[in-house]
C-alpha cells in the first residue's frame, strides 16, 4: 500500500524512503484518496474470485501506508463476506504488549466469522531504527510473543505467563478466536534458516511464504522448508508453502512490460530502497547472514530494471498466456499451495491496477488453480509485500 | 614499554587482558570500536601507570557470554574483575561507552577505585540535545564523525578490512547494541546515583564531538557539581587518540601522578 503519490525525486535524492524522510512528503489529502482506491481494490478482489486478501504493516515509510493492518483488516472484515483475511503479518516485537495483538487478531476473527489468517512478522530491520525496540532481543521477543499468542488464543484463562520479556498475571482472552483452536498462522519470511527450523517444526506446521525474491531463491527456501519437514519426519503439504509475488497482465507481452515498467521500477528502486545499515541492524540477522548480505550488496542494493527483474523471477510480467506459462513451469519447481500476487506495486495507478486484477482473475488465475486437483493452490491478492 | 597479553576467566567469562607498565593501576574501560591494539596513549600511560586494557565480554577476542543483557551486567562483571585481580586504588578511564561503564561501577561500588577519569561518556540523556546515530551511519560516516581532524578519519577508512577485522567489528557493533540500543546509550535510572560517586571525577570532552555533543559535559557537570570538566578545543570523540599528549597529560596532573 505504498504513497504512490510520492515525489520520486525527493525520494530518490533522500536514499531511502524510510525512517527518515521527512513526512512533509505526505499529503493527507491525497493519502485520503490512496486509502479508498487501495481499500476498493481490495474489496474488488473478492468480487474477482480470489481466496483471500492480504495486508501488511510497516511503519513510518512511503513504502507502505499500513502502520496498523488491524485497521485494514477491520474494514474488510465488514466489507466481504467470503474472502479470507489474511494479515502478513503483524510485527511482534514491535508491540509493546503481544496479548493486544492476540485479542485485535481474535476481534476480526470473531467478526468475519473465521476468515482471518493470522501472519507474524518480526518486522523489518528500518522498523527497529523507527521504533526504538533492540534489534538485538528481536528473536527472543518474537518466540516469547507467540508462545504468548498461541496460548492466550487456545488455553482456558485466566492463567498467568512468565516470560523474560512479558509478564501477565491474568491471561484470559476476550474473545476467544472463532476458528479452532485459532486462525492459521502463517510466516512471511525473506528466508533464513531459522525461521524455517521453527515454522516447520511438528508442533508448529505453520504456512512458510517467501516474500519479494528471485525466483531461485525461492525455489531454495521452499525446498529448504520442505527438506526441514523431511528432517522432522514428515512430508510437508504443499499449503505450508506460498510464494508472494508482484504480477503484472496486459493484452500482449510489450504492452504489460511497457505499462508495468516505470511502476515497479519505483518500486524496486526508489521504494524498497535503503542502506544495509538500516535495513539490517546489529542482531535482527545472524552475523553470517549479514556478511553474506555485504559481499551481495551490488545485486541487493543497486537498481534493477524491469527486464532484468522478469528473468530473475521478482515479478511475473507478460500477456496472460505468459504468465500462465510462467506460474505452471515455477510451480512444477516448487510446488507452492499458495500464490500470493501483488497487483499493485510502487506508483502503478488505479486503471492500471484494476486492469491487472481483473485480466488475472479471469485468465491466469483459473489455470493456476487448475495446476494440480489433488492440492487446490490458493490465489490471494494483495498490497503486501517484505 | 612493552604490554603483555593473556585471558584472564571472572564469572566464566575468558576475557583479553593486556597489561604494561608500573605505577598506580589505571584500568582503561574502552568505547564501542574496542581495544583491538596497543595505542600510543596507552603507551604513554605505561610510563607512569600500571596500565590495564581488558576487551569487554562482547568484544575482541573476549566471550560473549549469555548473562550480557545491559550495562548493569557489564558493571557488575568488571567489579568482579577487579576483586579477582585483588585491584585496589584504581584509578579507571573510561571512553564513552567505557565512561557510561565506569559510572555505573561507580555508583556500585568504588571501594576498589582511587578516582574516575570519562572521555566524553555515554549513560545520560540531555533533553534537546541529540547525539549522533552510529547504528544508522556507514563506517566511512561513523569514522568521518569520529574524528576533528580529517586526516584521521581518512586513515582510518583506507585501512583495509580483513575477514578477521570485520567479525571483529561485527561483534563489537552486536554487542554495542544490546548494551545501548534502547534506551540509546544511557541508563535513565543512572543520573538518580550519580551523587553515589565517590572519588574524584576528571570528565574530559573534545569541543568537536559529533558522537556526543559537548553540551553532555554541561549536563554532568550540572549533575555532578564536584567534577572538574576539561574542553578540548580542535577535538573529536577521542581526545586520548586525537590529542594523545594531551590527553595524557590531564590524565597524569589530575592523578597526582604528574
Amino acid at each position: 500500500m505504498p504513497y504512490a503519490d510520492l515525489d520520486l525525486k525527493a525520494g530518490r535524492e533522500h536514499g531511502t524512503v524510510w525512517v527518515n524522510l521527512p513526512n512533509s512528503n505526505f499529503d493527507p489529502v491525497k493519502g485520503h484518496r490512496l486509502y479508498n482506491r487501495y481499500l476498493d481494490e481490495l474489496e474488488h478482489g473478492e468480487e474477482l474470485g480470489f481466496d483471500a486478501i492480504a495486508v501488511n504493516e510497516h511503519h513510518q515509510t512511503a513504502y507502505g501506508l499500513m502502520p496498523s493492518p488491524i485497521v485494514t483488516a477491520s474494514a474488510l472484515a465488514r466489507r466481504t463476506s467470503r474472502a479470507k483475511i489474511a494479515i502478513l503479518g503483524s510485527a511482534l516485537p514491535l508491540r509493546e504488549h503481544p496479548l493486544m495483538v492476540a485479542e485485535e487478531h481474535a476481534m476480526i476473527d470473531v467478526i468475519s466469522g473465521g476468515r482471518l489468517i493470522s501472519g507474524f512478522v518480526r518486522g523489518i530491520g528500518a522498523e527497529y531504527h523507527t521504533f526504538g525496540v533492540n534489534p538485538t532481543f528481536s528473536h527472543d521477543r518474537f518466540h516469547e510473543a507467540h508462545d504468548l499468542i498461541v496460548r492466550a488464543w487456545t488455553e482456558p484463562g485466566p492463567f498467568a505467563f512468565q516470560g523474560r520479556h512479558y509478564n501477565v498475571q491474568y491471561v484470559n482472552l476476550w474473545p476467544r478466536p472463532y476458528q479452532k483452536p485459532h486462525p492459521p498462522i502463517w510466516i512471511p519470511s525473506q528466508g533464513s534458516k531459522e525461521t524455517i527450523d521453527w515454522a516447520a517444526h511438528p508442533d508448529r506446521r505453520y504456512t512458510y511464504l517467501q516474500t519479494f525474491s528471485p525466483a531461485s531463491v525461492v525455489q531454495r527456501y521452499l525446498k529448504m522448508y520442505r527438506d526441514t519437514c523431511e528432517g522432522f519426519g514428515y512430508e510437508a503439504e504443499d499449503s505450508q508453502l506460498g510464494w508472494a509475488v508482484p504480477v503484472y497482465v496486459a493484452a500482449s507481452d510489450e504492452a504489460a512490460q511497457a505499462e508495468a515498467k516505470p511502476h515497479f521500477e519505483a518500486f524496486r528502486n526508489v521504494f524498497l530502497k535503503m542502506p544495509v545499515e538500516m535495513l539490517l541492524p546489529p542482531g535482527y540477522t545472524s552475523r553470517e547472514s549479514l556478511k553474506n548480505v555485504m559481499k551481495a550488496k551490488a545485486a541487493i542494493f543497486g537498481d534493477i530494471t524491469l527486464e532484468k527483474s522478469i528473468e530473475l523471477g521478482l515479478i511475473i510480467c507478460g500477456s496472460p498466456a505468459t504468465a500462465r506459462q510462467a506460474l505452471a513451469s515455477y510451480w512444477q519447481a516448487m510446488r507452492f499451495g499458495n500464490l500470493l500476487v501483488l497487483c499493485q506495486f510502487g506508483t502503478l495507478p488505479a486503471d492500471l491496477t484494476r486492469r491487472n486484477m481483473e485480466l488475472f482473475a479471469r485468465e491466469v488465475m483459473p489455470a493456476v488453480k487448475q495446476l494440480t486437483s489433488s492440492d487446490k493452490p490458493r490465489s490471494s491478492d494483495g498490497h503486501a509485500s517484505r | 614499554m612493552a604490554f603483555s597479553q593473556r585471558f584472564i576467566e571472572v564469572d566464566g567469562c575468558r576475557i583479553n587482558l593486556r597489561r604494561g607498565g608500573s605505577g598506580e593501576p589505571l584500568l582503561y574501560l574502552h568505547g564501542a570500536n574496542g581495544a583491538p591494539a596497543v595505542l600510543p596513549f596507552m603507551e604513554k600511560l605505561a610510563q607512569r601507570f600500571d596500565v590495564l586494557v581488558p576487551e569487554h565480554p562482547g568484544f575482541g577476542a573476549s566471550d560473549e557470554p549469555e548473562w550480557l543483557e545491559n550495562m548493569h551486567d557489564l558493571a557488575y562483571f568488571y567489579l568482579d574483575v577487579l576483586k579477582s585481580l585483588e585491584l585496589r586504588g584504581v584509578h579507571l578511564v573510561g571512553s564513552s561507552l567505557g565512561g557510561w561503564l565506569a559510572l555505573e561501577m561507580a555508583v556500585r561500588d568504588a571501594s576498589r577505585l582511587k578516582s574516575l577519569v570519562l572521555v566524553g561518556p555515554a549513560g545520560i540523556s540531555v533533553p534537546g540535545v541529540s547525539p549522533g546515530d552510529v547504528f544508522l551511519w556507514s563506517p566511512d560516516e561513523l569514522a568521518r564523525n569520529l574524528f576533528f581532524d580529517p586526516a584521521l578519519a581518512e586513515k582510518m577508512i583506507a585501512q583495509p578490512m580483513t575477514p578477521e577485522l570485520l567479525d571483529v567489528s561485527l561483534k563489537n557493533r552486536h554487542t554495542v547494541a544490546r548494551l545501548g540500543w534502547e534506551p540509546r546509550m544511557h541508563d535513565p535510572f543512572l543520573r538518580k546515583w550519580l551523587h553515589r560517586v565517590s572519588v574524584p571525577v576528571k570528565i574530559v570532552w573534545g569541543e568537536a564531538d559529533k558522537i556526543l555533543p559537548v553540551a553532555y559535559a554541561g549536563e554532568f557537570k550540572r549533575l555532578m557539581p564536584g567534577a572538574e570538566i576539561e574542553i578540548i578545543p580542535r577535538c573529536g570523540h577521542l581526545p586520548q587518540t586525537e590529542r594523545p599528549e594531551e590527553f595524557c597529560d590531564i590524565v597524569t596532573r589530575f592523578t597526582g601522578m604528574g
